[in-house]
């Protein structure tokens, strides 16, 4: 962090004020001025909380897909399938057994057991050969993608998060003051969302204190360094690749579960979701967890204001972002070069 | 992957350089002269929906096979290209959507849609050349994705969701282009074009130092060429097929919209690519061929079979996987192949030739 602000002086006032601006206008009253120019604050607040949460899910559906890219170069186009799969598995366990939260282990088992058999079957046939293992994973999401329409129909699925979840929580922000009274208003948020976005949280911290502080977590950096390195030195690569495929496509499954809560599960949302999370890790950095973490932001961040400031091209805004990191910082914001 | 001869001219046993139609393969001119007189038997349904759809989306594939097998550049933003090329002409020329279109004359709108459509693939190329290898794939899958979703929200231009219908090609000649055997041969003629200048262009200095810029960039770049350069003008040629892809694809439907481009058609191209093959510009051809024809027909195949005929995408996808698995250079590296099995000695188990 020093190192930052030494030797980008500019970048680290224009950061400051950003975030001076920024909490500033999350804390405050908005004087009327304001309020004429961008509209409510309370619109404001709400597309802030609804960027950053649909930033944690799309952290967890990316992290997936960035660690398995990182430790096996393998552009894994059928994640999105993934994630639908999970989104479905979620949805059948929870409305026929009635506990949400057992949607969640369900899911991941599930999904990480396909991620599994992908990687023994498939992909292990044809270590090292990227561009294959891409096509060939864009033919598996193809056959999943009409599997799925074809066991599960067009039909929309949500997935209902139990009573003490759903409703709307009080939260210290102040949108406004009633003109009435006096009184101040504070704004109301889903409790579910809140909930989901510190899970996200919490899984993407114990992600980095496994990677950083664990042997395994050691291996896989290893391994993300030099792949042929860390074998060579005895450590048992083919038991890594499993287990991180198996990780990866198991995050994507619980993703689904969340992204049926947050949203719903539905057919073209594997290749939504596949391209956001592509878009994640190109601004982000390739194979970093922390870029993840801060692409899933932005993009999220960069989704909710645009479609409530400029309705119309709120989905292009998101690749202009993707644009510009590319032609500015080809290897992403935190991979490296 | 993709291999070129060797330049020396064949000669005839004794030793007398051969007459220019001796040159030309045998299979050359069986493939020529049934295609064309094809229309003489083929039904219109067949001449127009098979064979002209053949042709464009061999034409389209055909353009990301020329980066992907001699400039090792796996694209999916051509079919953005081509959906961009056929929008330009809508706009610029006519359409039924008469306040968007400007009804410029033909010899104008066209030219101006190829531009911009080569224009749209140089830009695009330029920012995909900064990557390398399967980063390519996923940042022009997201161009493509970028693009689909532009045209569709985008109400002053592109018309949003519905696109343009109305789009005619126009009677030049006195004739109508939209019949089956004017199509046909008009399909079949800048098929033909895109072929033979790309077989043109990977003979050409150009397309060699492209092969060489795909085999060894560093080495090339140590002798003098300029890399990045060669790559974006591999783009801009490309995007040239594509877009002439693009317009005939549009006339032959008469519209456009933002569906045609989306993200399933751009997976399409490259799956046609490589079920055909990335060796050769013949593979893609060959891959439109067979992709069409399940296409058109597999809804009769799979209801005989007693499966509804919604499932084309599972046939397709299922297809594709098993060309990537046993065969990863697609029908023709099968071709090839069998080929060397068959000059194989049984009894030595290897190829003929002095050894």
């Amino acid at each position: 962090m020093r190192n930052f602000a030494s030797r980008h002086p500019g970048w680290s006032i224009v950061i400051l004020l950003v975030v001076a601006a920024l909490i500033w206008s999350i804390f405050a009253i908005w004087p009327k001025g304001l309020v004429d120019v961008i509209g409510r604050k309370k619109v404001f607040l709400n597309a802030l909380f609804n960027g950053i949460t649909l930033g944690g899910l799309y952290f967890l559906v990316a992290s997936g897909f960035t660690l398995i890219f990182g430790l096996m170069r393998n552009v894994n186009l059928a994640h999105g399938s993934l994630y639908l799969l999970g989104g479905y598995i979620g949805y059948f366990v929870a409305s026929s057994t009635g506990y949400w939260l057992l949607a969640f282990p369900v899911a991941f088992v599930l999904v990480a057991a396909v991620g599994i058999l992908m990687q023994i079957f498939i992909f292990r046939r044809m270590e090292g050969q990227d561009l294959r293992q891409t096509l060939v994973t864009i033919g598996i999401s193809i056959v999943m993608a009409d599997l799925m329409l074809w066991g599960f129909g067009g039909d929309f699925y949500n997935i209902t998060p139990p009573s003490w979840l759903s409703g709307p929580m009080e939260t210290l922000l102040v949108t406004g003051v009633k003109r009435s009274s006096g009184d101040l208003i504070y704004l109301k948020y889903p409790v579910v969302r809140v909930v989901i976005f510190l899970a996200s949280v919490v899984i993407g911290i114990a992600m980095w204190l496994i990677l950083n502080r664990t042997q395994i977590g050691m291996m896989i950096r290893a391994g993300v360094d030099d792949r042929d390195m860390l074998s060579a030195t005895g450590a048992r690569i083919q038991l890594v690749f499993v287990g991180v495929f198996a990780f990866g496509a198991g995050l994507a499954g619980i993703a689904g579960v969340v992204g049926g809560t947050f949203q719903s599960v539905a057919p073209g949302e594997d290749i939504r979701f596949l391209l956001a999370s592509l878009v994640v890790v190109i601004v982000g950095g390739m194979g970093s967890i922390t870029g993840a973490a801060l692409g899933a932001l932005l993009i999220g961040l960069a989704e909710q204001f645009g479609s409530v400031y400029f309705p119309t091209y709120a989905v292009v805004l998101t690749f202009l972002i993707m644009v510009l990191v590319l032609a500015f910082r080809p290897q992403g914001l935190m991979g490296r070069s | 992957m993709a291999i070129t001869e060797s330049n020396t001219l064949p000669r005839t046993n004794n030793g007398q350089r051969k007459v220019w139609f001796e040159r030309i393969p045998a299979s050359y001119w069986v493939v020529g002269i049934a295609l064309l007189i094809m229309p003489a038997f083929a039904s219109d349904f067949t001449l127009y929906q098979v064979f002209g759809w053949t042709f464009i989306l061999g034409m389209i594939s055909l353009s990301l096979m020329f980066l992907g097998g001699y400039g090792g550049m796996v694209s999916l933003v051509q079919m953005s290209i081509a959906g961009l090329a056929g929008y330009m002409v809508a706009i610029f020329g006519d359409s039924a959507i008469t306040d968007i279109s400007m009804g410029w004359p033909w010899y104008i709108a066209i030219p101006l849609a190829l531009i911009v459509a080569m224009l749209f693939g140089t830009i695009v190329g330029s920012l995909a050349v900064r990557t390398e290898g399967i980063y390519t794939i996923m940042i022009t899958l997201a161009v493509a994705a970028a693009f689909f979703y532009f045209a569709r929200q985008n109400y002053i231009i592109f018309n949003g969701f519905s696109g343009f219908n109305g789009v005619l090609p126009p009677e030049l000649f006195g004739v109508d282009w939209r019949q089956s055997k004017p199509f046909y041969y008009l399909t079949l003629f800048w098929a033909a074009v895109a072929y033979f200048s790309v077989l043109y262009v990977s003979r050409a200095p150009f397309g060699l130092a492209l092969q060489g810029v795909r085999d060894n960039p560093r080495r090339m770049a140590a002798l003098g060429y300029s890399v990045n350069a060669h790559r974006i003008a591999a783009y801009a040629f490309a995007a040239l097929i594509a877009g002439t892809g693009g317009i005939l694809l549009t006339w032959q439907s008469a519209q456009i919209s933002p569906g045609t481009a989306g993200i399933g058609p751009a997976i399409d191209i490259l799956v046609i690519a490589v079920i055909g093959g990335m060796r050769r510009p013949a593979g893609p051809f060959i891959g439109a061929f067979i992709y069409v024809l399940l296409k058109t027909f597999a809804i009769d195949v799979l209801l005989s079979v007693g499966l509804s005929g919604e499932r084309f995408q599972l046939l397709i996808g299922l297809g594709f996987l098993a060309i990537v698995f046993f065969s990863p250079d697609g029908l023709l590296g099968l071709w090839d192949r069998w080929q060397e099995f068959r000059k194989r000695d049984p009894l030595l188990d290897r190829g003929e030739g002095p050894l």
